[in-house]
């Protein structure tokens, strides 16, 4: 099952690489990683798309919460929660009828065309990584995708829970 | 306040000496000159030239295992620094407070594929508990006090502090502060167990009809032996010890039913398969426990107490978990048990031993010593309990001798027992056993090793010289890497790739070389005599070679991917 873990951690040189290398030691799976300092310059967050069952996912937090580094770790998806992902999409748009079906498509999904050149546009998105996903499933249908980056995505718990020192 | 300004160097040999280090264990190198030339100049703290920085790390390693206190090694850059990994993953697999100091090129360099550079903090990142870069001066004595805060506290384990050579420099000073006692929003070790669960605890251990108590290092480290052993009484039930736990409660209690595991006795093993409820403390259900853990006693209630959630319900699952410093966890046990009126069931109990006693009576660990054959390796260990009173601080190198020695030397007491448990580390036995003579210099230490072993950290015969360390050596020689025999005899019908030793050293002649007396040893008649006058020079190190016969195998020994009482009694002999 996909988890989406949110970690509170000192912002100090080694301490992302020390989650990195856990999850590679222990054979931890990371679909995606995501991580900047939080609103307080001293911490970071970093959040982490990963699979497991529910023993792995047990081990994953107390293993991330034995760093010395790492104040709190919470799986996001234990209870209710906004997530959220950034897309940045640069496709093919060299005639009137491409053009109109991305800024269509683009319209449905209420994306933003940011940047457009002679023979491309470039969409950001924002939502659910299931959203982005058929985002692009849709847009390829179309068009011909030249690039695109994902940001992974970031969480955070619904209501008064906050993840904070 | 003082406005006395110190340089880097001089700031880390303050804080080592404020933290009351009185040894450091290395080897100098360009990065770290500056901090020998501070070392030099003080006398609070000596500094220990070892052959070796891997035997640095095993040195720190043994002193720390016998004293409880931090190991502190100092290596320089580079090579320096990556010859002490092995010694950092053997103290991080048994959990053995040690603190690296390690040279690094000047902050300017780093990053340059600097001569003598190397990443050391990311080298170690699997293998530490936590490690530092220093990049500013001030900040060095408070990051040393974190790294021995750190070290020291919650499940102990190696630090490594890295200290760039530009920042250790005489000529660039600032004031020294340092905060001893250390504080850390990120760091909070859990010391007491959660009410609830002792609560819990108590009721399914006061409900149990076939109790064991499991113990291992975590018992060791936080010194609870006579806390384990007033348990133990009080429940009257038998204990096991793993190879990290022994000495936890005496080898010779009445209650104490042999080491479990591998090569654990019968009746540990049968006794665990058998019991309704389980108590661990400070023991990690390690694979070399277990043996197969779809099999691992299905009928046990199972109660773990460690200070590391991390090890709870990793490779077991523990149906009372409780998260605490295990000598406070017993306290908590005590007093709950002391509340809810406990009385032992005294008809259960008598049923329990019964059973455990008929398993016991098959006297799973004992050998054949036929006289006028081949000296048998636990007839030399059992010998050396005799000689020393079972007083010995006896440290291990890994393979047979280290079973041999765990299954006849039974340890009185914690600490008396120096091996490399988790990690297996060859060439840990003898830079450990100097380490433990250091701290207990009229303390008999013995290093128990093979032929193998003693060659990969033999050149430290020549620190035990220059610091008069008379460890006794006591080499099991099957002229063979007797564990990696018995395996290709056991698993690969005999075949003895490489584990055959062709072309030995004459032991005695090098001793001697080194500046030590050797000792020979070939016949049964010979031995009780010949080790006796090895333990009566006390003065000088004695290198003991003793010949013994190469086909031993040890038993009993767990059948591969079985459950953990199904085992080898002897060759060919199943349970």
């Amino acid at each position: 099952m996909r988890h989406i873990l949110s970690i509170l951690l000192e912002n100090e040189p080694g301490a992302l690489s020390r989650i990195v290398g856990l999850f590679s030691q222990r054979a931890y799976n990371i679909e995606s990683l995501t991580v900047a300092p939080t609103d307080d310059n001293s911490l970071s967050r970093i959040t982490i798309a990963t699979i497991g069952d529910d023993n792995v996912l047990e081990q994953i937090v107390k293993q991330v919460n034995k760093l010395i580094d790492v104040i709190k770790i919470t799986d996001l998806t234990e209870r209710k929660h906004v997530e959220r992902e950034l897309l940045l999409v640069k496709v093919v748009a060299m005639n009137d009828k491409s053009r109109t079906e991305v800024k269509r498509i683009s319209d449905i999904f209420r994306g933003a065309i940011v940047d457009i050149g002679k023979q491309v546009y470039t969409i950001e998105l924002t939502g659910s990584s299931d959203k982005l996903t058929a985002f692009l499933e849709t847009l390829s249908h179309e068009t011909e995708i030249i690039e695109s980056v994902r940001s992974g995505c970031v969480g955070i718990a619904r209501g008064e829970k906050a993840l904070r020192v | 306040m003082t406005t006395e300004q110190f340089s880097g160097a001089e700031m880390v040999v303050k804080a080592l000496s404020a933290l009351k280090v009185k040894y450091i264990f290395g080897y100098p190198g360009g990065s770290v000159l500056d901090l020998y030339d501070a070392i030099f100049q003080q006398d609070d703290i000596e500094h220990i030239l070892v052959r070796h920085e891997q035997a640095a790390t095993h040195m720190a390693d043994g002193y720390s295992r016998a004293t409880g206190e931090v190991g502190v090694v100092l290596a320089t850059s580079g090579p320096g620094a990556t010859n002490c990994v092995t010694g950092i993953a053997t103290a991080y697999m048994d959990s053995i407070p040690m603190v690296v100091l390690s040279g690094q090129v000047p902050t300017t360099l780093i990053g340059n594929d600097a001569f003598q550079e190397t990443d050391i903090v990311g080298c170690t990142r699997p293998i530490v508990k936590h490690s530092f870069n220093c990049r500013k001066l001030t900040d060095i004595p408070n990051i040393i006090a974190k790294a021995f805060y750190i070290a020291s506290t919650g499940r102990p384990g190696p630090v490594v502090v890295e200290l760039p050579k530009d920042l250790m420099l005489p000529q660039i000073k600032a004031p020294f502060n340092i905060e001893t006692k250390v504080k850390m929003r990120s760091y909070n070790p859990n010391v007491k167990g959660h009410p609830k669960q002792i609560k819990k605890a108590v009721k399914t251990i006061t409900d149990a009809k076939r109790l064991v108590v499991y113990s291992g290092g975590g018992i060791v480290l936080a010194d609870a032996s006579d806390l384990l052993t007033t348990l133990v009484e009080t429940l009257k039930a038998p204990i096991t010890n793993t190879l990290m736990g022994l000495g936890g409660i005496s080898g010779t209690h009445e209650n104490f039913i042999g080491m479990l595991g591998m090569h654990g006795s019968f009746e540990a093993n049968k006794t665990m398969a058998n019991a309704d409820v389980i108590l661990a403390l400070g023991a990690r259900f390690d694979d070399r426990v277990t043996n197969n853990v779809e099999k691992f006693c299905p009928n046990a209630t199972i109660i773990h107490v460690d200070i590391d959630p991390s090890s709870i319900s990793k490779t077991i699952n523990a149906h009372i978990p409780v998260v605490g410093l295990v000598d406070n966890v017993m306290h908590q046990l005590l007093d709950e048990l002391k509340a809810s009126q406990f009385t032992p069931d005294e008809t259960a109990l008598a049923q329990w031993w019964q059973q455990i006693n008929l398993w016991r009576d098959m006297r799973s660990v004992d050998y054949k010593q036929v006289e006028g054959e081949k000296i048998k390796p636990q007839r030399v260990v059992e010998a050396m309990y005799k000689i020393t009173n079972g007083e010995a601080y006896v440290a291990s190198d890994v393979g047979q001798h280290q079973m041999f020695a765990a299954q006849y030397y039974p340890f009185a007491k914690p600490r008396q027992w120096i091996n490399s448990g988790g990690a297996g580390t060859m060439g840990f036995g003898l830079p450990a056993a100097m380490g433990v003579k250091l701290a207990f210099p009229d303390k008999h230490v013995i290093c128990i090793t093979g032929d193998g072993s003693i060659q990969m950290n033999i050149q430290e015969l020549s620190t035990c010289l220059q610091y008069n360390l008379p460890v006794v050596i006591v080499t099991l020689n099957n002229r063979s890497l007797g564990m990696v025999r018995q395996w290709q005899d056991m698993v690969y019908d005999g075949r003895h790739s490489s584990s055959y030793m062709e072309s030995l050293p004459d032991f005695i002649k090098l001793a001697e070389a080194y500046g030590h007396v050797g000792i020979k040893i070939d016949s049964l008649d010979e031995l009780d005599s010949k080790l006796t006058q090895a333990f009566n020079i006390k003065n000088k190190l004695v290198f003991v070679d003793v010949l013994v016969d190469e086909k031993e195998h040890v038993y009993p020994m767990q059948i591969r991917h079985g459950a953990i009482d199904e085992m080898w009694l002897e060759k060919g002999v199943k349970a």
